[in-house]
C-alpha cells in the first residue's frame, strides 16, 4: 500500500491542477465556443444555431471599430515599444555611470496597475486643465492637444499610455540580450577596427533574434488583453471610438446582456491569440525537449 | 574600457585619446537618457503634486507647477471619504479587500505551483510534458474566453460576488505561471540528486522538503512577487466577479475617478491612484531584481 502510494504520489499531486486546467481553461473555452453558436441573449441557451452570432458580430459597426482599433493599437504599441526599447537598451549599454538608477526609473511603470496608468494619463491629457492648458498658459493660446476627446485621435492616447507603461520592460529584455552576446566576438571585431554601429547592426542585433520574438509575444499578448487601460483612460469613448475587442466583449457580457455576442467576440480574440502564441509555444517546447 | 568580459560586453571602440567629438557625443547621450527619465517620471510627479494641491490651485495653476500651499486633505479623503458610487468610505475598505484577496491567493498558488513544478521537472512520467504544455497554454488565453462560464460556475458554487470566489479565480489562473516558474527552476537541478536520495530511502515528499525546498528561496520570491503584482493590479476579474462590498482596490479606484456625483476632485483622484499603486511600487523598489526576473521568466528560455 505504501509502495503503491509512493509510486503514484507524483501523479496525485499533479492531478488536481491538471483537472482544474482541463475544466477551467479547456472546458470553459469549449463552453464559450458552444454558446457562441447559439441565440443566447441575457441567459445562455444551448440549441446550436449556426454562425448567426459571428454574422451579427462582423455586421456590427461597433465591432468593426473595436477590431480595427486592435490592429491600430497593437501595431503601434508593439512597434514603438520595440524600437524605443531597443534604442534605450543600446544607449544604456555604453558604460553609463548611473545605469542602475536610470534602469529603475525606466521600468517602474510596469509595476503599476493599468488602471493607475490610465487615471494618471487621463488627468495629464485632459484638455481643460492638463497639458493643453499648460502650454496655452505659457503664452501659446492657440495650442491645441485634445486627442483624448477627439474620436479620430483618442486611440493614439491609449497607445501613448501603453508605450509609457511597457517600453521600459522591453528595454530591460533587450538590455539583458545585449549583455548575453559573446564578448569574445565583440572584442575581436573591436580589435579589427570595426565601427561601433557596425558591430551592433551586423553582430549583436542579429544574434538577439529570439529576444525580439519573446518581446513580440509578450507585447502582442498585452495588446490583446488591454482592457483596463482603455476603461480607465477613455472608457471606450468618445462614443465607442476607442473600443477594443476586450471592452466590446465586456460590454456585451455585463451591460448589454448579449451573451451570444460576448461569446463570439471572445472566440475571435481567442483565435487571434491562438494564431500568435501556438507557433511560439510549439517551437519553444520542441527546443526544450531536445 | 578594453577589458571587455564575456558577461558584460558593450560594443564600444577601444578607447583612443578622448577627442572633443567624443566628449560632445557623451554629453548628448546623457541628455537623451535624462530626457527619457523625465518622460517616465513626469506622470508620477504630476500625480504627486496634484494630489497635494487644493482644487482652487488646480483650476488656476499649471499642470507641472509645484503646489504653493500643500495640503494632505485629498489624501485623507481618498483614504476614507471619497465616494465610489453611493458609498462614501474612500479607498480603505477596498484596499483591505485587496490585501485579504491577494495574500492567500499568492501563497496557495505558489505552494501548488512549487509542487507541480517539482513533479514535472523531476518525477517525469508519461504525459507529464503534455500536461505542462496544456498548463502553459492556459497562461496565454485571453481571459474574456472564460469570463462567462466562470460567472456561472461561481454562482453554482455559491461564491459569486465574494472574496473567496475571486481568490478561487486568481488561484486557478495563476497556476500556469507559478508551475512554469518552478518547473524551469527545478529542471536545472541535477536528477542524480533525486536518484541518490531515492537509493538512500527518501520518498517523494521527503526529497521535496529536505532537498528542493531549501534551494527554492529565489524562485519563491519571483513567484510571490509575480502573483502579488498580477492579483493586486488585476481589474478584469475584479470588476466581473465582485459585488458592491467585495471590490478590489483597482475597481474602487476606477469608480472614484468616474464617479459623477459632485465636483470633480482631481487631487483626490490622484491621491487614490497613488494609494492603489503603493504596494506594488514598494515591492518593485525593494525587490526590483526579482520583479524583472519574473517578468522575463515567462518569455525568455531559461
Amino acid at each position: 500500500m505504501t509502495k503503491w502510494l509512493e509510486n503514484h504520489l507524483p501523479k496525485m499531486v499533479l492531478a488536481p491542477s491538471f483537472i482544474a486546467v482541463l475544466i477551467f481553461v479547456y472546458g470553459f473555452i469549449a463552453w464559450t465556443a458552444w454558446v457562441s453558436l447559439t441565440r443566447s441573449k441575457l441567459l445562455p441557451r444551448y440549441e446550436i444555431d449556426g454562425f448567426i452570432q459571428y454574422d451579427r458580430l462582423f455586421d456590427s459597426p461597433r465591432w468593426d471599430t473595436a477590431f480595427g482599433n486592435l490592429f491600430i493599437f497593437g501595431g503601434l504599441f508593439i512597434g514603438i515599444c520595440m524600437v524605443l526599447g531597443l534604442a534605450l537598451a543600446i544607449l544604456l549599454d555604453q558604460h553609463i555611470r548611473v545605469e542602475g538608477a536610470i534602469r529603475t526609473i525606466y521600468l517602474y511603470p510596469m509595476a503599476l496597475s493599468m488602471i493607475v496608468t490610465g487615471t494618471a494619463w487621463k488627468w495629464i491629457l485632459n484638455p481643460g486643465l492638463g497639458l493643453e492648458a499648460m502650454v496655452q498658459g505659457w503664452g501659446y493660446p492657440n495650442f491645441s492637444f485634445d486627442w483624448l476627446v477627439d474620436p479620430d485621435m483618442a486611440i493614439y492616447t491609449v497607445v501613448l499610455a501603453g508605450v509609457w507603461q511597457s517600453s521600459g520592460f522591453v528595454m530591460a529584455l533587450f538590455l539583458a540580450g545585449l549583455r548575453s552576446v559573446d564578448g569574445e566576438i565583440i572584442k575581436a571585431a573591436q580589435v579589427d577596427g570595426i565601427p561601433t554601429w557596425r558591430i551592433y547592426s551586423a553582430i549583436i542585433i542579429p544574434s538577439m533574434a529570439p529576444i525580439f520574438l519573446s518581446a513580440f509575444i509578450v507585447l502582442a499578448h498585452l495588446a490583446i488583453k488591454a482592457f483596463d487601460l482603455v476603461i480607465a483612460l477613455t472608457g471606450g469613448g468618445p462614443g465607442y471610438a476607442t473600443d477594443l475587442p476586450a471592452t466590446y466583449m465586456y460590454a456585451m457580457a455585463f451591460s448589454r446582456g448579449d451573451i451570444g455576442q460576448a461569446a463570439s467576440s471572445a472566440m475571435v480574440m481567442m483565435a487571434v491569440v491562438f494564431a500568435i502564441v501556438v507557433p511560439y509555444l510549439y517551437s519553444e517546447l520542441r527546443v526544450r525537449n531536445d | 574600457m578594453t577589458d571587455v568580459t564575456a558577461t558584460h560586453a558593450p560594443a564600444q571602440a577601444v578607447r583612443p585619446a578622448r577627442s572633443w567629438g567624443k566628449t560632445a557625443l557623451r554629453w548628448i547621450l546623457y541628455i537623451v537618457l535624462g530626457l527619457f527619465a523625465l518622460w517616465y517620471l513626469m506622470p508620477l510627479f504630476v500625480m504627486l503634486t496634484t494630489s497635494i494641491k487644493t482644487l482652487e490651485e488646480i483650476r488656476t495653476g499649471s499642470l507641472i507647477a509645484l503646489p504653493r500651499d500643500a495640503t494632505l486633505e485629498p489624501w485623507a479623503k481618498a483614504w476614507s471619504g471619497a465616494c465610489t458610487g453611493i458609498q462614501c468610505e474612500g479607498l480603505r475598505p477596498f484596499f483591505w479587500n485587496s490585501v485579504i484577496l491577494a495574500v492567500p491567493s499568492v501563497l496557495i498558488s505558489t505552494v501548488i505551483g512549487a509542487l507541480n513544478g517539482y513533479v514535472i521537472a523531476q518525477w517525469r512520467f508519461k504525459g507529464a510534458n503534455i500536461i505542462f504544455a496544456l498548463m502553459l497554454f492556459g497562461c496565454f488565453i485571453p481571459f474574456q474566453v472564460v469570463l462567462l462560464p466562470m460567472a456561472r460556475m461561481l454562482g453554482l458554487m455559491g461564491i459569486a460576488g465574494t472574496i473567496p470566489g475571486l481568490m478561487f479565480v486568481h488561484i486557478i489562473y495563476g497556476l500556469g505561471f507559478t508551475t512554469l516558474f518552478f518547473r524551469n527552476y527545478y529542471v536545472t537541478i541535477p536528477s542524480e540528486l533525486v536518484k541518490a536520495a531515492k537509493v538512500d530511502g527518501a520518498g517523494f515528499l521527503r526529497i521535496f522538503v529536505s532537498i528542493f525546498l531549501p534551494l527554492s528561496l529565489p524562485i519563491v520570491v519571483v513567484s510571490v512577487i509575480w502573483q502579488f503584482t498580477q492579483i493586486w493590479n488585476d481589474f478584469l476579474f475584479g470588476v466581473s466577479f465582485s459585488s458592491a462590498g467585495t471590490q478590489p482596490v483597482t475597481v474602487a479606484l476606477n469608480n472614484i475617478v468616474n464617479s459623477t456625483t459632485g465636483v470633480k476632485e482631481y487631487n483626490v483622484d490622484m491621491a487614490a491612484a497613488i494609494i492603489a499603486a503603493l504596494p506594488t511600487l514598494l515591492v518593485y523598489v525593494v525587490a526590483g531584481k526579482y520583479f524583472i526576473r519574473g517578468l522575463t521568466a515567462g518569455s525568455v528560455k531559461g
